[in-house]
Order: C-alpha cells, then sequence, then structure tokens
C-alpha cells in the first residue's frame, strides 16, 4: 500500500489525512493486509459465506408507523439548521 | 463502611433488609469516584445528581414493597449507550457535544428495574481497541498496576468494578471487549449469543458481531444482570425472539456429568506459559467438581484474526459512514463546499485508530477486492463457527485462556497495530460464531490477574453461568481487591 493507494482510500471514505500522516497509514495499512492475505492460504471452495451467526433472516413488521415526529429535538442536536433545515454549504450553483 | 466489598448479590440482601439505602450505597460509591477516579480515569461523566434522584426513587420503591433484586443498585454504564439527556460519546471527538435523544432498550431497561445509572466509562473510541488507549478523554488505568492498560474496548468498565467504585457495569464486546478487559482487571465478564441482548440505541461498530454484556465481580451478579438485559427487542432486527430464562435459577446445580474441552489451539507457545499453568490449576478445580475434561481441537483457530481484521473493519467503515457533520456531531471550522465539509469533519472527529478501521474496511470492500477479502473471510467465518458445532457435539463447555498474557503496559503496543490486534487472539473466535462466553478470575501472574475463558452452545448463558458460580465457590480469586483500592 503506496501513498497513491491511502490517498484513494482515504477519498472513498471522506477522511482527509494528513500529508505527514500517509507514511505511517501506509506501513500500517500495508501490516493489516499482511494479515488479511492469511486468509488466501484456506481452501473455501466447498464453503457458503456466513452473513449472520444464527442464521436467521431479518424480520419484518407491518409498514406502519411507529415513531414519533421529534424533528425539533433532533434539530438541537445539529451543527446547523434553519427553518427546520440541515444547513450545509451550497452545493447548487446559482445563476 | 465496607460497602464497597460487597457484590451485587450481597447489595441486594441489604436494600431488601434495609440495612443500606440505595442513597446511602450510591454516595458511597461516588465518594470513592471523587477519592479514586483521579488515578484511573474509567468514567467520562457521572451524574451524581441525576443519580442520586434515582437512588432516592429506588430506595421509595424498596418502602412501597414494589422492589426486584436489582432495585437500588448503581451500574456503570459503557458510553456506547444512548441515555436520554445525557453525554454519550463512544469516547470520540465526534460525539463529544452529543447529547442522546432517547434510551438505549438497555436503559430502559435497567430503569424499569429501579436500577441507578452511575455514570458513563471510558472505552476505546467506537469500541476499537483493546488498551483504552484510544478515548479521546485519556487513557484509562489498570487498578493492579497504574502503568498498565485495563485492556480494552470496555476498559473503563473493567478497572471501575475492579476498583469497586462500582459493584458492576456494562459492556460490549465486538472480539472480545468485555471479556479481554475482564480478564486484565480481574472480574468476571459475559458476552451472551449474538441477539441475545437489545442493541437499539447502542452505538454500532460491526453489526454481524456486537453485543452486549454484564461486568461484575462474580458469576452470580452477572447472572443478576443478565435478568435485566437479555430478551428480546422488537427495535432491534438482530435481536432473537426466544424466551428468556432466570438466569441465576441453575447456579447451584452440581457440575457432575458435565464435559469440558481443553483446545489445544489454544495451549500453544504463543500463551504465557505462567497463564497455560494458571489455566490447568482452573481445569483441575473443575474436575474436584466432578465435570470430565476432554482434549479437543478447534482447527481454523488462527484464523480468528485475519478474519476478525477483514470483518469488523468491514462492518464499522459502513456503519460509521453516518457520521458527516450534518445531522448531529463534529463538525469542522468553515467548511468550503460539502466536500470538505465530510472530510474534514470525519477526518479531525475520528481518531487514528478509527481512522485506520475505516480505511481498512473501505479497502476491503471496494470495487475489484470484496471477494477476496470479504466474502472470503464470511467464508473462513462459517467454517470457524462450523468447529463449535463440531466441537458441542462432544462437550459442554470449552475452557481456554482469555487472553494470551497478562496486561501490558501503557504504550507498549501502541505503535505495531498487529501485536495489539494479537491481544483479541482467543477471544474473536465466539465473537465469529456468535457463541456465548465468559471470562472469570483464575489467579494471578506476578500481580497482575489472569482470566479463564468459558465457551459455551447458543443461548446457554444460564449453563456457563452455573460451571463459573460453582468454580467461585470452590475458589477466592474473584474475591481479591487491588490493595491501592481497598
Amino acid at each position: 500500500m503506496d501513498a497513491k493507494g491511502i490517498r484513494r482510500i482515504a477519498r472513498l471514505a471522506r477522511l482527509s489525512i494528513h500529508d505527514d500522516d500517509i507514511p505511517s497509514y501506509a506501513e500500517k495499512m500495508t501490516k493489516l493486509l499482511e494479515l488479511a492475505d492469511k486468509l488466501q492460504a484456506v481452501d473455501v471452495s466447498q464453503c457458503e459465506p456466513l452473513s449472520h451467526p444464527l442464521e436467521i433472516t431479518q424480520p419484518l413488521r407491518a409498514d406502519e408507523v411507529t415513531e414519533v415526529d421529534q424533528r425539533e429535538l433532533f434539530q438541537t442536536l445539529a451543527p446547523e439548521v434553519e427553518r427546520g433545515f440541515y444547513l450545509v454549504p451550497q452545493v447548487i450553483e446559482q445563476e | 463502611m465496607s460497602m464497597h466489598n460487597d457484590t451485587l448479590k450481597q447489595l441486594s440482601d441489604k436494600l431488601a433488609n434495609k440495612d443500606i439505602s440505595s442513597v446511602e450505597l450510591t454516595q458511597h460509591c461516588i465518594d470513592r469516584v471523587n477519592r479514586y477516579d483521579d488515578k484511573l480515569n474509567t468514567f467520562i461523566t457521572l451524574d451524581e445528581e441525576f443519580a442520586l434522584a434515582q437512588a432516592k426513587a429506588a430506595d421509595a420503591r424498596i418502602a412501597k414493597g414494589e422492589a426486584n433484586a436489582m432495585t437500588g443498585l448503581p451500574i456503570a454504564q459503557k458510553d456506547i449507550f444512548c441515555a436520554k439527556g445525557m453525554k454519550t460519546t463512544c469516547a470520540s471527538k465526534m460525539l463529544d457535544n452529543f447529547i442522546a435523544p432517547y434510551d438505549a432498550t438497555l436503559i430502559t431497561q435497567f430503569n424499569n428495574a429501579g436500577c441507578v445509572l452511575f455514570g458513563k466509562t471510558n472505552m476505546d473510541e467506537f469500541a476499537m481497541g483493546s488498551s483504552n488507549e484510544n478515548s479521546f478523554y485519556g487513557d484509562c488505568q489498570n487498578p493492579w498496576d497504574l502503568d498498565c492498560v485495563p485492556g480494552g474496548s470496555s476498559g473503563g468498565s473493567a478497572s471501575a468494578v475492579a476498583a469497586r467504585l462500582v459493584p458492576a457495569s456494562t459492556g460490549t464486546d465486538t472480539g472480545g471487549s468485555i471479556r479481554q478487559p475482564a480478564a486484565f482487571c480481574g472480574i468476571t465478564g459475559l458476552k451472551p449469543t449474538y441477539g441475545r441482548v437489545s442493541r437499539y440505541g447502542m452505538i454500532a461498530f460491526a453489526s454481524s458481531l456486537d453485543q452486549a454484556g454484564p461486568m461484575a465481580q462474580t458469576a452470580e451478579d452477572a447472572a443478576m444482570m443478565m435478568n435485566v438485559m437479555a430478551g428480546f427487542d422488537p427495535k432491534d432486527s438482530t435481536s432473537v425472539n426466544r424466551p428468556v430464562e432466570d438466569f441465576t435459577a441453575k447456579l447451584n446445580h452440581p457440575l457432575k456429568g458435565l464435559t469440558i474441552g481443553l483446545p489445544k489451539e489454544y495451549f500453544v507457545e504463543a500463551l504465557n506459559p505462567e497463564i497455560a499453568r494458571v489455566l490447568h490449576e482452573a481445569a483441575k478445580v473443575l474436575e474436584s467438581l466432578g465435570v470430565t475434561l476432554k482434549d479437543m481441537s478447534l482447527p481454523h483457530t488462527d484464523m480468528g484474526i485475519p478474519v476478525y481484521y477483514v470483518i469488523g473493519p468491514a462492518e464499522c467503515s459502513s456503519n460509521l459512514s453516518r457520521f458527516d457533520g450534518v445531522r448531529y456531531g463534529y463538525r469542522c471550522e468553515n467548511p468550503v463546499d460539502l466536500d470538505d465539509l465530510y472530510c474534514r469533519s470525519r477526518g479531525e472527529g475520528f481518531g487514528p485508530e478509527v481512522k485506520r478501521r475505516i480505511m481498512m474496511g473501505t479497502y476491503a470492500l471496494s470495487s475489484g477486492f470484496y471477494d477476496a477479502y470479504y466474502t472470503k473471510a464470511q467464508k473462513v467465518r462459517r467454517m470457524m463457527k462450523q468447529d463449535f458445532v463440531e466441537a458441542f457435539k462432544t462437550v459442554d463447555y470449552i475452557l481456554c485462556p482469555s487472553t494470551p498474557s497478562t496486561a501490558f503496559r501503557e504504550g507498549e503496543k501502541c505503535d505495531d497495530p498487529i501485536s495489539m490486534y494479537l491481544a483479541d487472539v482467543f477471544t474473536v473466535a465466539a465473537n465469529m460464531a456468535g457463541l456465548p462466553a465468559l471470562s472469570m478470575p483464575a489467579g494471578f501472574v506476578k500481580g497482575l490477574p489472569v482470566g479463564a475463558q468459558l465457551i459455551g452452545n447458543y443461548f446457554d448463558e444460564a449453563g456457563m453461568l452455573n460451571v463459573a458460580h460453582q468454580y467461585q465457590q470452590a475458589t477466592d480469586w474473584h474475591t481479591k481487591i487491588p490493595e491501592m483500592f481497598l
């Protein structure tokens, strides 16, 4: 894993990383990938992936409203709101 | 007053007999935190007024004869559980300003039982770590040696109980985060079967692995806590809809006729020989109680860490995508555009270990690598589970060490993530298979506690607690308290 690889993954994960820290991330990620590569030694050709340890499926419930509207409470936690909306930097260009 | 030397069970009896009040007990715990916690840093938040108000309400309930065995007992909660109106941080800068708008089901369950919510404990950021050195609120210390780590990620919960600042606490366990700190601090910690305890309101790390459980002085106390915590919750889609038994009912069953397996893959060179000696002594105690010991094998044990460090990061990279600086949590200063807002809020809000795991997971899930890493890890995971399914055809429980070493020194493993990850080498397998497992104190090596791990079959927590309780009737390791905190 080189600096370019770290920048690409950090970009995919939407994480800003300081340039100074990239060598350390690269070194540690390389070790992690070496660890993960130990998996390649196992023959899994006869094996299905296990995604749920108890192998049960997600339950379904009736499509009914179960939560009350708490928008005002939730918006007290937001960094910036206005008239019930969450504010972010402008994304649509002005004419 | 020596209330802090009492177990939950003893305190419960004293409350019922009105020998003590919940207000007295809660104040005593507050006094101990104020006296000792500058040495340990086990709490992120402790709202004394809130705790005392709950204690007062518990006393009223006891006076009216409406109490149960847990009413009035102070329980510290890992700071991963949302508690309404209370700061809930997951030990991250990302959530340093987050006041939870609702209660986790687990918090509601303890509230309904009349327990006192005794503060929120320190932990590794987003439960990622094995030493509590990844907390935004600073390292937490091991009461047996202040230069050593308490383990992690539930380090504050373990340290607080070991130093008897609080009689019991909760933790969460994704790869060993209850059992490893329980072992390092000399307490009893149980990771229940996957799906046994609701995760609603518990901040998610790796959804196919996470499970909450009790951290206590004894197996009996853990059983009392399980009676509060376990059960189906329609709000958690991974919660298992299955009746819950009384976890204390079987505690006194004789162990005669049980078979306990000793897996050879856990007694290997990587294991400190002194810990191996402690484990063999624990096995002998169980044998003297009527258990038959059996050598056995779990062939894919060495794949546990590689599987865990693909599946855990992959699922965390997905779960932690919710932290975007828009709806709650940390937001960077003066973002120039939306993309800058996402990247810098996340880059500045998460600590280095969390970022590393998000990146590892992002890589494992990225186009072209998904099958080679995530799907492959899930397949090897099935083989690990199959090892246990085979094993439980011939043994009732598995006994093995909880950790390969005793508590290590602060800073010792910080620069090498792989050596840190190997601290979980004996605990991850139970998470892979979704099985219940506990760690109980079994002795000391050079003054530091050693944990013995019991792994049981699905939903057999009560049986495991029976074995641990009988072991604790025959030994006194669980009663030891570090001298500085007597």
